[in-house]
């Protein structure tokens, strides 16, 4: 009798912070220095330094509390975390232990049924990011210390995940309320949004608790899922073929798509946690939870909502538009300028995020301003251009940013509404194609699209199509 | 040598001419030369010394000046000067040199001190007895068989033999206040937070204190007021207000009897009752409880080695400090460097404090003894609803043999009885000299005041040191 089984899946997420200085000194943040240049005594730990804590690293874990229903400690206390390591020049990292700034809070995501999910977080908090280790410079180890103090929080999920799908769902999302917070780029790939997960298994339907394995070094969203599935599997497997989980790290490779248990030693800390002497209690009163809560912007869900509510546009496109935050903003800004949101949202959805994919930039990077793809998607709903030539002038001010109203001036791109115009051009091209008219009339509706591409032709592309259209069948039915 | 009292009449003499700075600090070093045999150098600045004292002795002349102008001061070895051998009096640094400067020595600096030296402490300021240096035990002055106490056991001897006229010290336990017993002079151990501790290497950062060795107390009170204050750098740092000439003719002085139960020597015990019966003249005095203090040695060594052995994980022989030359890997780097930097001492608490954090022992030691530091600090609330100061010996003995207690280390705990209820709770104490015993060897009273009462304390040492016939 084969006994089906259910996963049990928490995830804790490091979320580097976007301070331009670190948690505990006023050293650089900044990427891609030289190795060993964003230091000083403090970071490296000398004899006689203090740690103290910068501020905004405090309101950053407030803020993302808030946004993610936790309750917020107004007392929280900073921990020392004991282990030796060359990339941890304290002996220690400064972290939080017992009493973290917030505790209890959820993140809805969606199933794929639609249906929604909470799933609950258990804490959130602050702590210092250890050094970086280089292995390939030849024979020796080096050590470089520039990261050594970013400030993370680190966001603890309750076991409510079910699966990999769920995962990445989750993990989206948080990502998500992290960049709409602007507190960090969640970029997995460079370690600014880091994953590990606790998966356990059990057999359906039974409540206790499976042993748990901790799988690491998973750096992009598509391999937290196969990582995910991995460790499943391997489990069900091993429980099935009569053997037992025991308790481990274990290391994603994403180039074999396994992972591997971490070697015991590095494993079996003792972390001796307690209340870091040198840092007073962190006391978050009422004054200045409010005062954050007031500074939250809005967040995704909500502004998601809110997109169909007040733009008419369709819940699939407000998904994308608000997936991220700039890209809403950009929305928002077009739409300051043209009434007509579901062209804007056609345009944002299709053009401009196809440029920004194919580019690899943000839509940050993105030239073109929402202003002047505003005025573009007006030309076209005043029938100044039609949306071929708005196609067409689409890439030309994308690079420079120009106003399309010039663009469209310049090259005489300015659509032909006048009748007579048009008409003398139906009259020509009925003239010189009589065989076309001839079998158009004896029922051969497929021969109208041959007049159009003629008539279109012959206005090089700018005659109102919709006149046109009506300009040809009362002709040639004529 | 030009003699002066304390440092007004020093800075009468030099703004008068009648002194030179620049002569006083030659003999000075000449004088440490001299008294080598003590040991309670671990560095001597020699040519810094003296290029300070021309541009202060200039400043004098000039009108402008700091507070603290040509007063002469050796500063315990483990607090940073930049460009300093900073050793703790540890082979894990012996070749360490500091790339700042601690709060607490740049602001005696602002002020104008000289600073001649880097005295000699027990390894990472733990000990009582200066003998834990591997750079050697330090000799007592007054008489070179004893101890001069410790931890600040250096920069007790160096202003007891008169090498300097005044020195800095960090009391952990009674690291300032049991030397300055053991020597005959004034220690003031301040409140915990009034002293930046930005710059002093950490022993056990709740308890940490830095303040002044002293032989008079108004020498005292400047010194302290310069080194008050809040510092940015240290986020435990409190700002005061300064000491004031506190009129103390109405104060109320409790004596615990606790502290005068066994262990205690009777010649100590007989010189402060006389202390007491002359006081009772002056003051209300009345007997007061603190219960809980018994706790103190054991809360005391529970919480210290926890904090020590966190706060000297960073020695590890990676990027600074002694690193062994059997480093075959990792941990063996690990294990050698520390295994053969740090001494018998520093490794018994770092291995205490190590247990007393581990994963089910934490709760019965390290969180328990949080407890009872809480209860002791109620006690001592309690009695500071009562009295204003709280009386008591320094030490239970009069300064012991070299040698007497190094196999012993209970018994070098015990020493500290009655000096670590004060850094439990955080409160500021005094050791006041009040004669000698038959031996010759001078006796410390200590005075306990509430929370950044400090003025309390310098006025009870001045009404001694006016009022007190020495013995
Ligand atoms: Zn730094």
């Amino acid at each position: 009798m084969n006994t089906e089984f259910e996963s049990v899946i928490g995830l804790e997420v490091h979320a580097q912070l976007l301070t331009s200085t670190k948690i505990f000194c006023g050293c650089s943040t900044k990427f891609g220095n030289p190795p060993n240049s964003n230091v000083c005594p403090i970071c490296l730990g000398h004899p006689g330094t203090l740690p103290v804590l910068n501020k905004k690293v405090v309101e950053f874990a407030v803020m993302l509390g808030l946004a993610t229903n936790c309750s917020i400690n107004e007392r929280s206390i900073i921990a020392r975390k004991n282990y030796f390591y060359p990339d941890l020049p304290k002996g220690y990292q400064i972290s939080q232990f017992e009493e973290p700034i917030c505790e209890n809070g959820f993140i809805e995501i969606e199933l794929e049924d639609k249906s929604k999910k909470k799933i609950r977080i258990k804490r959130i908090h602050m702590e210092e990011d250890a050094g970086k280790l280089i292995h390939d410079q030849g024979d020796d180890t080096l050590v470089d210390l520039n990261r050594c103090g970013t400030p993370l929080l680190e966001i603890v999920t309750e076991p409510d995940i079910s699966n990999a799908k769920e995962a990445y769902s989750y993990l989206s999302s948080l990502k998500q309320i992290l960049t709409y917070l602007e507190i960090c780029d969640g970029n997995m790939e460079e370690g600014s949004l880091r994953c590990d997960a606790n998966i356990s298994i059990r057999p359906k339907g039974t409540i206790e608790l499976g042993t748990r394995t901790e799988v690491k070094n998973m750096n992009s969203f598509r391999n937290v899922e196969r990582a995910i599935d991995f460790e499943i599997e391997r489990q069900i497997e091993l429980v099935e073929e009569g053997g037992e989980v025991i308790q481990q790290t274990l290391l994603w490779n994403a180039d074999l798509n396994e992972a591997f248990p971490m070697r015991g030693k590095e494993e079996s800390h003792d972390y001796r946690y307690f209340p870091d002497p040198d840092l007073v209690p962190v006391v978050v009163d009422e004054i200045w939870k409010s005062e954050l809560e007031k500074r939250l912007p809005e967040l995704p869900q909500k502004r998601k909502v809110r997109f169909v509510t007040e733009y008419g546009i369709p819940e699939y496109d407000s998904e994308v538009l608000t997936s991220e935050k700039e890209i809403a903003d950009y929305f928002e800004e077009t739409v300051k300028t043209t009434k007509n949101y579901k062209s804007a949202s056609n345009w944002i959805m299709v053009d401009v995020l196809k440029v920004i994919k194919d580019e690899k930039i943000s839509i940050t990077d993105f030239k073109l301003s929402p202003e002047n793809l505003g005025k573009l998607i007006n030309l076209i709903n005043s029938n100044i251009i039609s949306g071929k030539i708005a196609k067409e002038v689409f890439p030309e001010i994308l690079k420079s940013n120009v106003d399309p109203e010039i663009i469209v001036k310049e090259k005489g791109l300015i659509q032909i509404s006048d009748t007579s115009e048009i008409e003398k051009a139906i009259d020509e091209i009925i003239s010189q194609n009589e065989k076309q008219v001839e079998e158009y009339k004896s029922g051969k509706d497929k021969v109208f699209g041959f007049f159009v591409g003629q008539v279109m032709r012959a206005t090089k592309g700018k005659a109102n199509p919709q006149i046109v259209n009506d300009l040809l069948k009362q002709k040639l039915s004529s | 040598m030009v003699l002066y009292r304390d440092h007004d009449e020093k800075l009468d003499l030099l703004k008068a001419g009648k002194l030179s700075l620049l002569e006083n600090v030659k003999e000075f070093l000449k004088r440490i030369d001299a008294n080598k045999d003590i040991n309670a150098f671990n560095f001597v600045f020699e040519k810094d010394a003296l290029e300070s004292a021309e541009i202060i002795q200039e400043k004098i002349k000039s009108g402008k000046f700091g507070k603290l102008a040509g007063m002469v001061i050796a500063i315990k070895d483990v607090l940073s000067i930049q460009n300093k051998p900073l050793t703790c009096s540890s082979k894990i640094l012996e070749n360490f040199h500091s790339v700042y400067t601690a709060t607490a020595v740049q602001k005696l600096i602002n002020e104008d001190a000289v600073i001649i030296g880097k005295t000699s402490c027990d390894e990472f300021a733990m000990g009582s007895s200066n003998e834990n240096s591997a750079f050697g035990p330090v000799k007592n002055p007054i008489d070179k068989t004893r101890v001069p106490g410790g931890s600040s056991g250096g920069s007790a001897a160096a202003l007891a033999a008169n090498l300097c006229d005044a020195s800095i010290g960090t009391d952990t336990g009674g690291s300032i206040r049991q030397p300055a017993a053991f020597t005959g002079l004034i220690g003031l151990k301040p409140t915990y937070g009034r002293v930046s501790r930005f710059g002093l290497t950490a022993y056990a950062s709740s308890f940490d204190s830095i303040g002044p060795f002293a032989k008079n107390s108004s020498d005292l009170p400047k010194i302290m007021d310069v080194l008050s204050g809040q510092d940015l750098n240290d986020s435990t740092s409190i700002s005061s207000s300064s000491i004031i000439d506190e009129d103390i003719s109405k104060i109320k002085i409790g004596v615990p009897k606790e502290f005068f139960a066994a262990g205690l020597d009777t010649e100590i015990k007989s010189r402060i009752d006389q202390i007491i019966s002359i006081l009772e003249k002056n003051f209300e005095i009345v007997e007061i409880e603190l219960p809980n203090t018994k706790y103190s040695i054991a809360a005391y060594y529970i919480l210290t080695t926890a904090e020590a052995s966190s706060n000297l994980s960073r020695y590890d022989g990676v990027r600074y400090g002694h690193r062994s030359k059997s480093n075959i890997n990792l941990q063996d780097l690990y294990e050698s460097s520390r295994s053969e930097g740090f001494g018998d001492e520093v490794k018994r608490r770092i291995m205490l404090g190590t247990y007393v954090l581990s994963a089910g022992y934490y709760d019965a030691y390290y969180r328990k003894a949080q407890k009872v530091r809480r209860i002791i600090k109620n006690d001592f609330e309690k009695a500071f609803d009562k009295v204003d100061l709280i009386l008591s010996p320094t030490t239970p003995t009069t300064a012991f043999k070299i040698g007497e207690k190094t196999d012993d280390p209970l018994s070098m705990y015990l020493n500290d009885i009655y000096t670590t209820p004060a850094n439990l709770v955080g409160i500021p104490a005094i050791s006041i000299p009040i004669g000698n015993d038959s031996n010759n060897l001078p006796i410390g009273l200590q005075f306990m005041a509430n929370i950044f009462e400090e003025s309390k304390l310098i006025a009870v040492s001045k009404f001694i040191e006016n009022n007190l016939v020495k013995k």
